[in-house]
């Protein structure tokens, strides 16, 4: 299942971080995780929220420009060697990965959970589901 | 049938002096200029000095071609002289008086009689006419009011028409926008980076700009690419107007509904071409600094004024039937140039790269910097929902793509820098394009 994913364009100054938080912080909308992306002059701020929908309008109410891309939480094994499992199954597979991270808000002592933005999320899909991957759905997540 | 049912659908008739023949046209201006310039001896000190050290009186000017002995009048005249010393009319029989931003200093004044405000109008009505607007349009005038010329210019020109004018004067987006939708408005008069500013919110804000047809923007230099952006994004028709404080303020010339060219009233302007470095008058068609010369005013003649605007005179006839003459867009001043590592830019030329982008929009600011003795040049450019992507692969290559933009059109390596929306200055007035912060 896809989760929405919210994309913010930062700059590389000091309070560009703080701004959009704060603005969530004040709608009441409650972060499941954050990755940060940057260069020496930009940053990506990718956020998982509760309310993707919500979330994106009250941001861009204030003014910033916000993605909405599609990322797939995959289940991991919480043991050595666990994510390398998944990403073999992935290569083997064919699936391009454009970048992945860590959602911490649900691991377990027995699994955790990994945030991947395929290049075609919608084939990823069904390549996962016939290698076997477990892809989470948002009610198990948010 | 009279003259001016000739062109399809028939003009306004305060435009029948669009269509005069130039024999027609060459007489009524060479009068005009003779009483204006005698005007301008009998009356104002500044110009009666120039003349008598050159040797001439008013009568000295027996042909157009005479004007070309006469001194130049510059921006600096207008402040040495600070406030009234170019007036040629008494103060009673001055009803209005408008002053320049001044960003240097001390502002410039400019003077009306009645038939100066008189004149003002009718080609701003002119000028209306000539971009579509009619009597039943609703006008809503985003120009300032107050001592800047555009706001009370367009003003009484849209009123002299017989168009719904709303004064709502500059500033107030949210305001803006929701007039715009609920009085149903047709035109709308501001600077054209306002009124980009102003589709851009109205996208975001779902602002209904369908009844919007016409736009008539000036008092900034802007690109064919930008005009091009315009129209198709908000599917208005964009004419440019032009005009300066210092010759009437808007109104001294427009661009018809061919779009090509502007055209001066010249009946009350009469433009020339020089070379803004040894000031010999180019032929037609030879890019050069734009002179005007008031034919009609009486509170404040201007003889030979240097607009520090590069154009050219475009030779040909226009289609749309008119004989006075056009100017090619101006897009850059001379004093908006600026000199990077002996490169000359303007503003204009980076506008045109960063639009021929896709998806991106001409919010920029130049910075010029200078490092080890060696001139940086960074343009800012802000990003938009349009071209913003999670992948910074992707940013990374539209950076790539403007800068090479940018240099394929300066020959100059640039360094592009992607900022977040609505950190540049956004403007109310005229965009400011360029911060040197070089110490030269």
């Amino acid at each position: 299942m896809k989760l929405k994913q919210l994309s913010l364009f930062l700059e590389n100054r000091p309070g560009q971080l703080r701004a959009p938080l704060e603005a969530l912080g004040r709608a009441r909308i409650d972060l499941l995780t954050m990755t940060l992306a940057d260069t020496a002059q930009f940053g990506i701020l990718r956020l998982i929220v509760a309310d993707p929908e919500r979330a994106r309008k009250v941001l861009q109410d204030d003014g910033m420009v916000v993605n909405v891309t599609e990322v797939v939480p995959i289940q991991v094994d919480n043991r050595p060697g666990g994510l390398a499992a998944v990403l073999a199954s992935i290569e083997e597979a064919g699936l391009g990965v454009e970048y992945m991270y860590d959602f911490a808000a649900r691991a377990t002592p027995d699994r955790a959970v990994i945030i991947f933005r395929f290049e075609d999320p919608d084939r990823a899909l069904v390549v996962l589901a016939a290698a076997g991957v477990r892809v989470l759905t948002s009610e198990e997540l948010l | 049938m009279s003259a001016w049912n000739d062109p399809p659908g028939g003009f306004h008739p305060v435009s029948a002096p669009d269509y005069l023949p130039r024999e027609q046209l060459r007489a009524v201006q060479l009068q005009r200029l003779q009483s204006v310039v005698a005007r301008a001896y009998d009356h104002v000190a500044l110009f009666r000095t120039r003349m008598d050290e050159r040797g001439l009186t008013p009568a000295s000017i027996a042909s157009l071609g005479d004007i070309a002995q006469l001194s130049f009048t510059v921006k600096t005249d207008l402040r040495d002289t600070y406030p009234f010393g170019l007036f040629a009319s008494p103060m009673e029989e001055i009803v209005r008086l408008h002053a320049s931003s001044g960003t240097t200093g001390k502002p410039i004044v400019v003077a009306y009689t009645q038939a100066d405000l008189d004149v003002w109008s009718e080609v701003m009505v002119r000028s209306f006419a000539a971009c579509g607007v009619h009597r039943g349009d609703v006008v809503q005038n985003a120009y300032g009011y107050g001592l800047f010329t555009g706001g009370l210019g367009a003003h009484y020109g849209a009123e002299a028409l017989g168009a719904t004018v709303i004064p709502i004067s500059g500033g107030n987006t949210e305001r803006q926008l929701m007039v715009i939708q609920d009085f149903g408005v047709t035109a709308i008069c501001c600077t054209p980076s306002y009124f980009l500013h102003l589709a851009e919110s109205a996208k975001e804000m779902k602002i209904d700009f369908s009844k919007l047809r016409v736009g008539v923007f000036g008092a900034e230099p802007w690109s064919e690419a930008m005009r091009d952006r315009i129209q198709q994004d908000s599917g208005i028709k964009a004419h440019d107007i032009y005009g300066l404080s210092e010759i009437i303020g808007p109104g001294v010339g427009v661009e018809c509904a061919a779009q090509h060219g502007v055209h001066i009233f010249e009946d009350h302007f009469y433009p020339e071409i020089i070379d803004p470095e040894s000031g010999v008058v180019l032929r037609d068609g030879a890019e050069g600094e734009l002179v005007l010369t008031t034919l009609s005013k009486q509170a404040m003649p201007m003889i030979r004024y240097r607009t520090r605007d590069i154009t050219s005179i475009i030779p040909e006839a226009c289609e749309c039937g008119r004989t006075i003459r056009r100017i090619s867009r101006i897009n850059r001043r001379s004093d908006d140039m600026v000199i990077i590592r002996g490169v000359n830019v303007f503003p204009s030329q980076v506008e045109t790269a960063l639009l021929r982008v896709e998806g991106t929009l001409p919010h920029y600011q130049i910075v010029l910097t200078r490092e080890k003795g060696l001139d940086q040049m960074e343009v800012k450019v802000e990003v938009t929902p349009e071209v913003f992507s999670d992948e910074i692969r992707k940013l990374e290559t539209l950076q790539h793509h403007l800068e090479s933009s940018v240099e394929n059109i300066l020959g100059l390596r640039v360094k592009v820098t992607l900022v977040g929306p609505r950190t540049l200055a956004r403007s109310e007035g005229k965009a400011k394009r360029v911060t040197d912060l070089r110490n030269v």
